[in-house]
């Protein structure tokens, strides 16, 4: 007997859907193991956590309050990554977005007078995520500089930027020695619905509706698919690879410059610490569990929100560190890339056939 | 100690964790597995290196647990990425992804009591230099001995790991899977194995960089230990082209360039902090730049063929 | 005479299916001491997937080997080379960025762990002299040429010992010059014992390089015969079931206004270096002008040069009466060009899309599959379903994913697609390559329809028989040069061959 993967005839659609789903499962039992080791009560922990993020209308609000970024870099990482375009500097963009948003509220509210701050922040946290994307992809598409590094170093240098910010020329004079800007103008603040929650869940649900349409229906989605699955084979239909490539990774970026602009005129309405909170990698298994399909990255977004909410909950009632909901979040994302190998190939034991005989050759 | 010696001094043991990481990164990709886990595995090595040392009180303990944790990482990516043909960019982003949440995750767990579980702001034995008093006063020299057994450790591999990989038969086999699986297979070299093996040999390293910083450069256990330097790692690899003997090279600039910005801070210079802590990522981004342009010019490909790509035989 | 009897390879009953395909059927094979064994078939035939199996890279599904008359155990090539068993594979297992030495030292079992690697270099110059296959031991391989590769690939058989060599079209690559040399080394290793299986496709071969020769069709051997006692219409006839009449139909030769001109075009290869020289010729309306030379000499940068996916760095190019001299591909392809392309499953097709997407992927621009900035997914399936019917590419849906289709219908779905949109050029560079004989058909007789629609086409192909029969005019390419422009129906053969090995027009006559 041995065992063999063997190429389906086409791509399994109930694998598809099933492997996510399995892989939630499994990454529940790991943590379960992981707690029963910490001597952690599994039931009762999970138990805790769903009642801490979907349980009590607080609970559900705050877990809207995480979706909205994890939705909005999430598309924006998915986008990028559709292309091969390994953008994991959703962190930075998002964090340069917020720096961006609240720049535009705090000094340039003689310009923009009642509603529009809010709308000049919001386009300003766009902008600038799309520009801070332009700069790897322009050296990746001309210099074909590893884009995966250079994103990644310029969270670091977004960060740090921000903190500069905050701690030095940005930093609240009357804020008791608080490390943050002063808090901008109501005109600026994003309308809210629940909680803390703001209308940036209906803007990141309709994001999601809208760029399914544009890669499904349009003929730019049409070349992005071409570009994602073969440069080569684009170039030679006559699309304009690095242009496109290009367009698409500051797409990626301004959704992510827009999800830290959300977050700065939504949630904390100045700049402080807590902007980068990791939502930028988390963003990357979003993006993943999403199977890089933007009409699923509300739902995953919504349940790893659920996840990291109901992880500090734990924290509260059950003593465990709150990285646990990061860690679940992590566990999940072995089992789906185990996984998708099952929507290609499938699964075989095979027992060794008896040697038949072969017949006789016909004379001819 | 001059100050040349002293930065100098600096410089080796800021650099060791990384050349270390990055020899293992190279073996690893030159089996053609791309492995951006690094930065989660050092963070592992770190935690678990330092860990084992508070409890056991033994360096040896704390090393080889590291190595246990690095090698268990990087098998898991192996797994993910050979058996199961995963995407390796992806994958590798999950160990780092993971590697972090858990190792925050175990630093708030693995503690005493009397410390409410927490690993932070513990003292634990560290990894002395070796060199003897005598040779410690020898100008600029000195530097290169006073530092610990990692460090020469490094000394013995970064020669070995080029002698290896270019002057070996299994070291001709390693080249031929990451450049050509298909031809390796025929010349009948286990592709799937050879993987593993250098995966798993990689994680080891990168895990020892990581028990470095948690046992010797920054003693004791902080969230983030890394800061960055798995990534780094990643960048050293493409910096060195692929060859075990110039790692040396690129760990030492940026060794230097942490050893410059840890001057600089403490002379009280009128650069804000946050843009001397800018100095290493900007650096690595022009470092790859000016490789990428350099090797786009001279027509020099130094990255393994087959880098990022699953095997399969029967693929028809 | 007792050698004789027991033959140096047996094979009994082997068995191999891949999905959906039985590659072999049953099949039993002898080959005896200093004996070359011709492996005869079209494309398909099972001829590969036979010898893969004999040298351990496939397992059979069913059948045993047995070596000098017992069983022999391949479950690895590893295991094959310990039988002595060898291949040259079609495509070369040589790892381009290590040098000739490195190569070799690859495959040896024996070596320690740290190699001898002068004294390997003593043996590989030994073996070189003695078979006469010259080569720099220090070389890296990206830097020879197909013949040289072919070469060491040779030497790394020879200096392992191999009784039992298997080459796989190994002339598909030479010029006819170098065939010769080529069945010059046979022979010499036949003088020394050893024995060889020579897989072709070709008639002429197995009557110059084989003592016996084995036709396969459809997995399942249909014939066996010492090559003294056949001919070779009698091999073609075994090999295609048929009579071949490959004599193709086609309106009388009247050509149109010059819809292609190259003059005086340079163009640098990937490697940086010339890949083509001064290259200048006129395509009419109406006419196929057939490329032949030896794969590597500049096909596939003239067909990009053209095709705008290369820039020239001399010269010009017109297309009807516009010149087009790099202009961007798509510039190219509004001006009715059409390119069928040599890397077919990641250049002409997109795997991962459907079968609808591929055939769209010209067209979706323009109406009717588009509108403003929208796709109209209803009529791109429409479409897809029309041209699936029209061209008969078997598929199960046009939703089907690319890459789980042959290689015959990928190739048909290019094939429909870019007829879709050729208005006055089409490149087709190797298109009948790797093609079963029924697709293969159906290509050519599209390219011929296409011509006498009126278009120009510019057809490559490494196949001089097939070269003579579909084309009106041929150029013979040599390392990045034209080297001569016959009429199909006048040209020689011979003076040909010589051209493809770069020797001039004066030197051969």
């Amino acid at each position: 007997m041995k065992f063999v993967f063997e190429k389906r005839k086409s791509t399994s659609v109930p694998a598809l859907i099933l492997v996510p789903l399995i892989s939630f499962a499994v990454s529940l039992v790991l943590t379960a193991l992981l707690l029963a080791i910490f001597g952690a009560d599994p039931f009762k922990t999970y138990a805790a956590m769903a009642v801490g993020a979907f349980g009590t209308s607080h609970g559900f609000a705050e877990t809207l309050v995480k979706a909205i970024p994890l939705m909005m870099t999430g598309l924006g990482v998915a986008i990028a990554f559709r292309l091969k375009f390994w953008n994991i500097g959703a962190e930075g963009q998002l964090t340069l977005g917020g720096v961006a948003a609240a720049g535009v509220a705090l000094f340039m509210e003689r310009y923009f007078p009642g509603r529009s701050l809010l709308f000049a922040a919001l386009f300003g946290g766009l902008l600038a995520g799309a520009l801070w994307a332009g700069i790897p992809a322009i050296l990746k598409t001309t210099l074909k500089v590893d884009e995966t590094l250079v994103t990644l170093m310029m969270n670091y240098i977004a960060i740090l930027y921000s903190e500069f910010l905050y701690y030095g020329p940005w930093r609240d004079p009357k804020g008791y020695g608080f490390p943050g800007s002063r808090m901008f103008s109501a005109n600026a603040w994003l309308p809210r619905i629940m909680g803390r929650a703001h209308v940036g869940i209906w803007v990141g649900i309709a994001l999601a509706i809208i760029l399914w349409l544009v890669l499904k229906r349009t003929r730019w989605g049409f070349e992005l698919q071409i570009i994602g699955a073969s440069q080569k084979a684009a170039r030679y239909q006559g699309i304009a690879v690095e242009r496109n490539i290009i367009l698409a990774v500051m797409l990626s970026g301004a959704l992510c410059g827009l999800a830290g602009a959300f977050e700065i005129t939504g949630i904390s309405h100045r700049l402080q610490q807590g902007l980068s909170i990791g939502y930028g990698y988390t963003a990357i298994i979003v993006a993943w569990m999403s199977q890089l399909n933007p009409l699923a990255v509300p739902f995953v977004a919504i349940a790893l929100a659920g996840l990291s909410v109901g992880g500090d909950q734990v924290q509260m009632v059950m003593g465990l560190p709150a990285a646990m909901g990061v860690v679940m979040q992590g566990l999940i994302l072995f089992p789906m890339l185990a996984g998708s190998l099952f929507t290609e190939y499938r699964f075989l034991v095979v027992k060794p056939e008896p040697r038949a005989a072969c017949p006789e050759p016909s004379q001819e | 100690m001059d100050f040349l010696t002293s930065i100098l001094t600096i410089t080796i043991r800021a650099g060791t964790s990384l050349t270390i990481a990055t020899i293992g990164e190279i073996l690893t990709e030159r089996s053609g597995i791309l492995n951006l886990g690094v930065e989660g595995i050092m963070l592992m090595g770190a935690l678990s290196a330092f860990t084992a040392v508070f409890y056991s009180h033994s360096i040896a303990i704390g090393l080889l647990v590291a190595i246990g944790v690095g090698g268990l990482l990087a098998l898991l990516h192996a797994f993910l990425t050979t058996t199961m043909r995963a995407n390796q960019v992806v994958s590798g982003l999950s160990i780092t992804l993971f590697g972090t949440g858990f190792s925050s995750f175990l630093g708030q767990r693995l503690g005493p009591v009397a410390n409410n579980f927490r690993l932070v702001g513990l003292r634990a034995e560290r990894i002395v230099p070796l060199a003897p008093e005598w040779v410690k006063q020898i100008p600029i020299i000195s530097a290169f001995f006073n530092q610990d057994i990692i460090t020469y450790l490094v000394y013995i591999l970064l020669p070995l790991a080029w002698f290896f990989l270019y002057k070996t038969r299994p070291g001709l086999w390693l080249r031929s899977v990451g450049e050509d699986p298909q031809t390796a297979d025929a010349m009948g070299i286990d592709v799937t194995k050879t993987r593993y093996l250098y995966t798993i040999l990689g994680g080891m390293m990168i895990a020892l960089g990581g028990a470095h910083l948690s046992l010797s450069y920054t003693p004791g256990w902080s969230e983030n230990i890394t800061g960055g330097r798995g990534w780094i790692v990643i960048a050293l690899v493409i910096f060195s082209m692929w060859n075990p003997a110039r790692a040396v090279w690129g760990a030492l600039l940026f060794g230097g360039i942490n050893a410059v910005q840890f001057r600089l801070q403490a002379s009280g210079t009128s650069i804000p902090a946050n843009f001397l802590n800018m100095m290493p990522y900007i650096g690595t981004i022009i470092v790859l730049v000016v490789m990428t342009w350099w090797e786009a010019l001279s027509k020099k490909v130094g990255a393994p063929a087959a880098l990022g790509t699953s095997y399969m035989r029967e693929d028809k | 005479m007792s050698e004789t009897v027991i033959p140096k390879v047996e094979m009994r009953g082997i068995s191999k299916s891949f999905p959906g395909v039985l590659a072999n059927d049953c099949v039993d094979l002898m080959l005896h001491r200093s004996e070359v064994l011709a492996l005869l078939g079209e494309n398909g035939a099972g001829k590969s997937t036979l010898m893969n199996v004999l040298c351990g890279l496939y397992r059979p599904d069913k059948g045993e080997i047995y070596i000098n008359g017992s069983y022999a155990d391949i479950h690895s090539p590893r295991d094959a080379q310990k039988y002595g068993i060898g291949m040259v594979h079609q495509n070369f297992k040589l790892v381009d960025s290590m040098s000739v030495l490195e190569n070799i030292i690859l495959g040896l079992k024996d070596e320690p762990f740290i190699p001898d690697f002068k004294r390997v270099r003593q043996r590989l110059v030994d073996l070189a002299a003695q078979y006469h296959l010259k080569v720099d031991p220090n070389a890296n391989i990206w830097q020879l040429s197909v013949g040289e590769q072919q070469r060491v690939e040779i030497l790394k058989l020879l200096y392992r010992n191999a009784e039992i060599l298997i080459l796989d079209e190994p002339t598909a690559v030479l010029t006819p010059q170098e065939s010769h040399e080529l069945s010059r080394v046979v022979h010499a290793m036949k003088q020394e014992g050893k024995s060889a299986v020579f897989i072709t496709h070709k008639m002429e071969e197995v009557m110059e390089f084989s003592d016996r020769v084995m036709v396969l069709r459809k997995g399942k051997v249909v014939a066996e015969a010492r090559t003294a006692d056949t001919t070779p219409k009698e091999l073609a006839r075994m090999m295609v079931g048929r009579e071949v009449l490959f004599q193709i139909e086609k309106k009388p030769f009247c050509p149109g206004e010059v819809v292609l001109e190259l003059s005086n075009i340079d163009a640098l290869g990937d490697r940086g270096l010339l890949a083509l020289n001064n290259v200048s010729f006129q395509l009419r309306a109406g006419e196929i002008l057939g490329i032949a030379g030896v794969a590597g000499n500049g096909q596939r940068e003239l067909a990009e040069v053209v095709t705008g996916l290369r820039r020239s760095t001399k010269g010009a190019l017109r297309i009807g009466n516009k010149d087009m001299t790099n202009k961007s591909p798509l510039e190219i392809i509004r001006q009715g060009v059409a390119h069928i392309p040599q890397d077919r499953s990641s250049v002409g097709a997109v795997g991962d899309l459907s079968v609808a997407s591929n055939l769209a992927m010209k067209q979706y621009r323009s109406r009717p599959l588009a509108a403003g900035i929208f796709l109209l997914p209803k009529r791109i399936v429409d479409l897809a379903r029309a041209l699936i019917e029209k061209f008969h590419i078997a598929t199960p849906s046009p939703q089907t994913q690319v890459k789980f289709l042959s290689g015959g219908n990928v190739q048909k779905t290019i094939l429909a697609r870019e007829i879709g949109a050729a208005r006055t050029v089409m490149v087709a560079v190797y298109p009948s390559r790797g093609l079963d004989v029924g697709a293969t058909e159906t290509v050519r007789r599209q390219l011929i329809n296409q011509r006498d629609g009126g278009l120009g086409v510019l057809f490559f192909s490494e196949d001089l028989d097939e070269l003579l029969q579909v084309s009106d005019r041929i150029a013979v390419l040599f390392e990045g040069r034209i080297m001569g422009i016959f009429d199909a129906d006048k040209a020689d053969i011979e003076q040909i061959g010589m051209l493809m090995a770069g020797m001039s027009k004066e030197a051969t006559a």
